[in-house]
């Protein structure tokens, strides 16, 4: 089922995550926090199938990272 | 001026129950004169079950109290005879303002779907509805209809036999006793009736106060609902505003749970808000100042043998989506037919029980749907708030996060999937009218669906003929035979969808049991036993 969730597809990867750093750059905890929960919301809207919003947090929730 | 609710509307009488030596056996008594009690009277006073309700009251209840009246509550109460009334007085309204702090951040307009008799929602106060719904009874008193409603009767005690339950009753004049077949608890969330049975009201998911406020505005103010979500006013809570008939407007102030309710109520404290709320140039006058606090719990069984329980006493939900009245008579609806078939011998007793079944999944629909408005509107951890402050900031720029915005998902009837009297459904018709679903209103030429379809089991029969009546299971049902021409689009995309034809068992209570796309009259008798509590799995 998750399988195609978590299949590589981003096209640059180097890229995006270089963009979503300098998103962050300069704000505050807050808002950096405030800012990944509007980006999740958009995101979340953007992807719309309830099957693949339930994987996608279920694949999240299974990479934890050690404490 | 006297207000409405000051005036006696059933003053305490003395009934020759009161001296008789042995205790007078009435097929069904109801506790409780609120808008619940009072519609349950009259589904079984319309049905010629005589009913005796018992009050310790003997007014409306003060104050606004449930204020929003939604569409299936209206369809309910027309076939009570009020609808109208209820409808005339009231407030339609379908436009809105949310505000996030000291911004607003958009506004809408709900354009409801059409075809529909009934608007979405009314704004009404809790007590013209009482007294609509009292008027109504002294109609049917002058009918000829068995309904005797006593005011300052207090019940002291129930006792519950295996055929029936015993109570006393205090009154000016002292105690007397009386026996019901059927005891219907209507005595709303404090229920001394659960209390004096030792019955359990569990589940408690939260806790909260509202300062809720009754304001006459002295300008033209505008007909919409406003909400605030952490307004400077009222600081990590929410606000709302409605309209209501009269020039009465309804303000809900949330308050939280550790509050000192005797100094929120003070009117130096009070007035500042509405004015910070209202804009500092905006007269108004204070009606009626009250605090109110809820609990989400619900009995964990609405039955308990010869006494069931409905509305608040049953059930009590967040006031966020008018869930509370409007749940209630649903309780009423789907209760009476049920009553009257057992209490007629039609039906057996376990009929009832099908009640609690399909209320209390109705009842924890409620409370979910509540919840959920109440986890957005104070959020409980700091992600929570962030994600809920998220999805306000987005709403102010993008309409895909206005549906995410949860002051209140307004009560819609519950659709009872899972219920023993439903038949298998069949393929090829709309989702929305499957077996369990409420009726949906369509037009039918020159009158309504809902109309049509009255009280009583019904047979629908869109684009077939079936005859004006037919006896099966015991019951005289009626046929109503819609031919071809005369199916509407509303009517055909509700019931039919690509289907040429269909015929739709309907329960009194306006619920799809069953549905065919032919005709079969062992297929209806079967379906109709199962929908009267006869089939093997009830």
């Amino acid at each position: 089922m998750t399988a195609h969730i978590t299949k590589a597809q981003l096209r640059h990867p180097d890229d995006f995550y270089a963009d979503l750093l300098e998103a962050h750059e300069g704000l505050t905890k807050a808002e950096s926090d405030a800012f990944n929960a509007r980006l999740i919301l958009l995101m979340a809207n953007r992807i719309g199938d309830p099957d693949e919003l339930k994987s996608l947090l279920e694949a999240a929730a299974r990479t934890k990272h050690p404490e | 001026m006297t207000k409405l609710f000051e005036v006696p509307l059933y003053p305490y009488k003395w009934s020759p129950d009161q001296e008789t030596t042995a205790p007078v056996r009435h097929p069904v008594v109801i506790i409780g004169a609120g808008p619940v009690g009072l519609a349950m009277a009259i589904d079984l006073a319309q049905q010629d079950i005589p009913v005796v309700i018992l009050d310790d009251n003997d007014k409306v209840s003060v104050g606004s109290r449930a204020i929003c009246f939604s569409k299936r509550s209206l369809e309910i109460l027309d076939r009570y005879g009020c609808g109208d009334q209820m409808v005339d007085k009231g407030v339609v309204w379908s436009h809105g303002r949310v505000f996030f702090g000291d911004r607003q951040v958009y506004n809408f307009d709900l354009l409801p779907e059409e075809g529909h008799k009934r608007p979405a929602f009314i704004n009404l106060q809790q007590y013209y509805c009482e007294l609509y719904l009292v008027e109504r009874l002294r109609a049917l008193q002058q009918e000829g209809k068995p309904v005797d409603i006593r005011g300052g009767n207090k019940v002291a005690s129930i006792d519950q036999m295996d055929d029936h339950a015993s109570l006393i009753i205090d009154t000016q004049d002292g105690a007397y006793r009386i026996e019901a077949d059927w005891l219907i608890a209507c005595d709303g969330a404090g229920s001394p009736s659960r209390r004096m049975l030792d019955l359990d009201f569990v589940g408690r998911v939260f806790e909260d106060n509202f300062l809720i406020a009754d304001v006459i505005m002295k300008a033209d103010f505008p007909t919409e609902r406003w909400f605030w979500f952490d307004p400077p006013f009222n600081k990590d809570q929410s606000a709302l505003l409605h309209k209501q008939p009269d020039g009465v407007w309804r303000i809900d102030l949330q308050l939280g749970w550790d509050i000192d309710k005797e100094e929120e109520k003070r009117e130096e404290n009070v007035i500042p808000r509405l004015k910070q709320m209202l804009g500092e140039d905006v007269e108004f006058d204070l009606e009626w100042v009250s605090i109110y606090t809820f609990q989400c719990r619900r009995m964990e069984k609405f039955r308990h043998g010869r006494v069931i329980f409905a509305g608040d006493a049953a059930h009590q939900v967040s006031p966020f989506g008018a869930r509370g009245a409007n749940s209630g008579f649903q309780d009423i609806d789907n209760l009476g037919w049920k009553l009257k078939l057992v209490l007629e011998g039609t039906a057996p007793e376990n009929l009832l029980d099908s009640y609690g079944l399909e209320r209390e999944w109705a009842a924890d629909e409620n409370i979910l749907q509540s919840s959920r408005s109440t986890d957005f509107i104070t959020p409980k951890s700091e992600m929570s708030r962030i994600f809920r402050d998220a999805v306000l900031d987005l709403s102010e720029t993008y309409e895909f996060a206005r549906p995410l915005v949860n002051s209140g998902r307004l009560s819609v009837p519950c659709i009872y999937d899972t219920s023993p009297l439903n038949s298998d459904d069949i393929d090829g018709l709309p989702a929305r009218t499957r077996p369990g679903s409420p009726a949906s209103d369509a037009p039918v030429g020159e009158e309504w669906l809902s109309d049509r379809l009255g009280d009583g089991f019904k047979l629908l029969a869109l684009g077939l003929e079936i005859p004006e009546r037919s006896d099966i299971a015991g019951l005289s049902v009626e046929g109503i035979s819609v031919a071809d021409g005369d199916i509407g689009a509303e009517l055909r995309s509700r019931y039919l969808g690509d289907a040429s034809a269909a015929v739709y068992l309907m329960r009194p209570d306006q619920h799809v049991a069953a549905r065919w796309t032919t005709l079969d009259w062992a297929q209806i008798e079967t379906a109709l036993n199962r929908a009267i509590g006869k089939g093997d799995a009830a």
